[in-house]
């Protein structure tokens, strides 16, 4: 079977893969910016 | 438990490959669709994963408005978000299976269309999550979320009380199936099932951090003398 040879088939399949790395990305983006904001939490005296 | 996390995702990997392979080249090529027909392993257990998520969002919301547990909320929060991402999936394979097919890309009959309204209702609740600041915000969201479930079984049935152009169901629809189709429809949707799972355990712990700095947030600008907030 080559994929290559049916557009609907590939286009489907990249659709998908494509909407789920999407949406792990914006989960990975947010990980990062909520640990940045931790780590300024934990530094002492920053507010005084 | 440490460790659970990353074994789950690489065997999750594994099992996502494996489905993969027997999509494309495992399972029969069906006679009158062609390899067109292989959508049907992404798109159907993608369908099926979304409808357990709504399922869990019900069940999670059920429990929010008795107990008023923020666990629940969590997990109804979490599992309508990716029941959401797997019905874009359905909306957007379906069209791209109709169209060799039926020759058109869309048609207003009842499963598509009471899918899109699914699709829609979780969008709102998702929206009413993201941009509503009251404090009832998630007895609110729970109170749609039941409203939402009922939507659920109306898309799933909906090819047996509607004439419709969508195929009857693979399961109880009376019809029949290659059982190398159905074995590898089964693994599709056993690995799309784990990776769903493993998408809404990050999300969960990403929420809750989340709702613990925001928690700290507001402590600290409690305990802040001049009452500043950044």
């Amino acid at each position: 079977m080559k994929m290559s040879g049916n557009p609907y088939l590939f286009a489907a399949y990249a659709v998908t893969w494509i909407i789920h790395i999407v949406y792990l990305s914006t989960i990975v983006s947010r990980y990062s910016r909520l640990k940045r904001e931790i780590e300024e939490l934990k530094k002492p005296g920053v507010r005084s | 438990m440490k460790h659970a996390f990353p074994i789950l995702g690489v065997l999750t990997a594994l099992l996502l490959s494996y489905a993969l392979y027997g999509a494309l080249i495992k399972a029969p090529t069906e006679q009158t669709m062609g390899d067109v027909q292989r959508i049907f392993y992404y798109h159907v257990p993608s369908a099926w994963t979304a409808f357990i998520l709504f399922f869990i969002n019900f069940g999670a919301s059920v429990v929010y408005l008795i107990k008023r547990r923020p666990a629940a909320d969590i997990v109804a929060l979490v599992s309508a978000e990716v029941g959401v991402v797997f019905c874009t999936v359905v909306l957007i394979t379906g069209p791209i299976w109709a169209r060799p097919v039926w020759g058109i890309w869309w048609t207003w009959d009842m499963r598509l269309t009471s899918t899109l309204v699914l699709w829609l209702i979780y969008v709102s609740y998702l929206f009413l999550r993201r941009f509503s600041s009251s404090g009832q915000t998630p007895l609110l969201a729970a109170a749609l979320a039941v409203l939402g479930a009922l939507c659920v079984p109306f898309v799933y049935f909906s090819i047996w009380f509607f004439r419709t152009q969508h195929p009857q169901p693979v399961m109880g629809g009376g019809g029949s199936i290659d059982p190398r189709m159905l074995h590898v429809l089964l693994i599709n949707w056993l690995a799309f099932s784990c990776f769903a799972f493993l998408v809404c355990w990050s999300r969960y712990r990403l929420e809750k951090l989340q709702r613990d700095v925001d928690q700290a947030h507001a402590l600290e600008s409690l305990l802040d003398p001049r009452g500043s907030v950044r």
